[in-house]
């Protein structure tokens, strides 16, 4: 299960999702994604495209100014 | 009902249009994911993050909402690149501001249409209503956008699908045309009622459009950006700094960007390193980013207007300290810039009309 940390910090909503997305798409299930962003419409985007998307998110919180949201890659990879 | 389910994408752009024309289409059995795009001048997201009056309403991005709400998966695409070749040169022409609504449309359903058969669905589906947008959503446009964008009668708009003529959908009984609907012109009744049906409450309703080409004040911002510039032309960080602070232009080679409050002041500090920049010193005021090559003279004016935006307004004289791009800091004590010299015409939005054509002619 390989663990990877995505940078999306600076970038502005929709971006943290889009650079989450299209990362994810390219892991595998059960693999986990540590994702950084600054704005801070990313912890509730960040999550809800998770769900919509069939990932779980194991944290989401807010670090200071960033937001970090930890996502473990469902089934549904690859789309 | 034929015995195979099939698969539409959805265009979604988190107004209540897209999300009924989806849901319509889930009612009847197909499998139905969601397509947003991404042109870096949609109204939400951005805006709502950098300012901090926005915080009070609840922020999140619609389109995810509505797909949270349909409970269908939702794929974001980023077409900023892509798009600037429709802004830049549309086929069509431009609406009332700077938005190439109809070759905006025919675009994304060209994407959509990729998507689609990459990824084995069967048929598109849109929120168009007939006659409710005065440029794309016309009864002699509709086709224009099928036919441009390439996929002809694989695009279904279930909203006003019975004043249209058969799609394939209909017509291979993927979709039962009897249960669509025939809504048309400006109002937004029949729609609202569906919502209610449907137990949509608290969803979006985007006035104008969808993006802020629409928005007279952000387009003649944009055209002020072309015709300062000479070209045509703009980056993503451009298009994001149209959306924050007070924009002036005292002189023609010289327009400020002037934070209007501490979110916006953090959103600008990001771009410190870029632009030259000024902060009063001596009282608490915004940051000011200066877009053009500023001399000495042009800073002083710089400083002048930063000190009329600081706390020190009033005071005989304020302590500024200015950056230029790739020099040393340096501090100037100016008296602020009286308001009575602050000309109106200097604002950028509020420049209008004129400006906004020739940039649509250029
Ligand atoms: S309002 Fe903006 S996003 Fe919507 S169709 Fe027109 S140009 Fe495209």
């Amino acid at each position: 299960m390989a663990r990877a940390v995505l940078d999306a910090r600076n970038l502005l909503c929709p971006l943290p999702v889009i650079r989450t997305q299209d990362r994810i798409a390219r892991m595998a299930p059960g693999d986990v994604l540590e994702v950084r962003a600054t704005d801070p419409g990313a912890l509730n985007d960040i999550p809800a495209w998770c769900r919509v998307s069939g990932h779980r998110v194991l944290e989401a919180r807010e670090e200071g100014r960033e937001v970090v949201v930890v996502i473990e890659v469902g089934d549904g990879a690859g789309g | 009902m034929a015995e195979k389910q099939r698969k539409a994408v959805a265009l979604i752009s988190g107004g209540l249009d897209s999300m009924l024309a989806a849901r319509v289409v889930m009612d009847q059995g197909v499998h139905v994911e969601g397509i947003n795009f991404f042109t870096g001048f949609c109204v939400e997201g951005h805006t709502h993050a950098i300012r901090r009056r926005d915080r009070a309403r609840p922020k999140r991005n619609n389109a995810l909402w509505v797909a949270e709400q349909l409970g269908i998966r939702l794929h974001i695409v980023d077409i900023v690149e892509e798009y600037k070749q429709v802004l830049l040169h549309p086929r069509h022409g431009y609406g009332q501001n700077l938005n190439p609504c109809l070759d905006c449309k025919t675009f994304m359903v060209r994407k959509a249409y990729e998507w689609m058969r990459e990824h084995g669905f069967d048929f598109i589906i849109t929120g168009e209503v007939l006659g409710q947008r005065p440029m794309s959503q016309r009864r002699d446009t509709f086709p224009v956008v099928a036919r441009e964008s390439g996929v002809g009668d694989l695009l279904l708009r279930p909203l006003s699908a019975k004043l249209l003529p058969p799609t394939r959908p209909e017509r291979e009984g993927w979709v039962d045309r009897e249960r669509l609907y025939g809504f048309h012109g400006r109002t937004r009744k029949p729609q609202m009622a569906l919502a209610a049906r449907y137990g949509f409450r608290d969803y979006a309703q985007p006035a104008g459009g969808c993006c802020f080409l629409t928005d007279e004040q952000y387009a003649a911002k944009l055209a002020d950006l072309w015709s300062a510039r000479g070209r045509r032309d703009y980056d993503l960080d451009d298009i994001l700094l149209l959306k924050v602070g007070r924009h002036l232009r005292p002189r023609p080679h010289l327009k400020l960007i002037v934070a209007r409050e501490e979110g916006e002041n953090r959103f600008l500090e990001g771009y410190r390193r870029r632009y030259t920049h000024l902060r009063t010193v001596s009282h608490p005021g915004p940051l000011v980013l200066v877009d053009g090559e500023a001399d000495d003279d042009d800073l002083e004016l710089a400083a002048r207007i930063a000190a009329r935006f600081s706390k020190g307004r009033a005071a005989p004289e304020v302590e500024v300290e200015a950056v230029p791009l790739g020099g040393e800091p340096r501090r100037l004590r100016v008296r602020p810039l009286p308001a009575s010299e602050v000309r109106p015409e200097w604002y950028v939005e509020r420049r209008g009309a004129g400006l906004l054509r020739r940039a649509a002619a250029g």
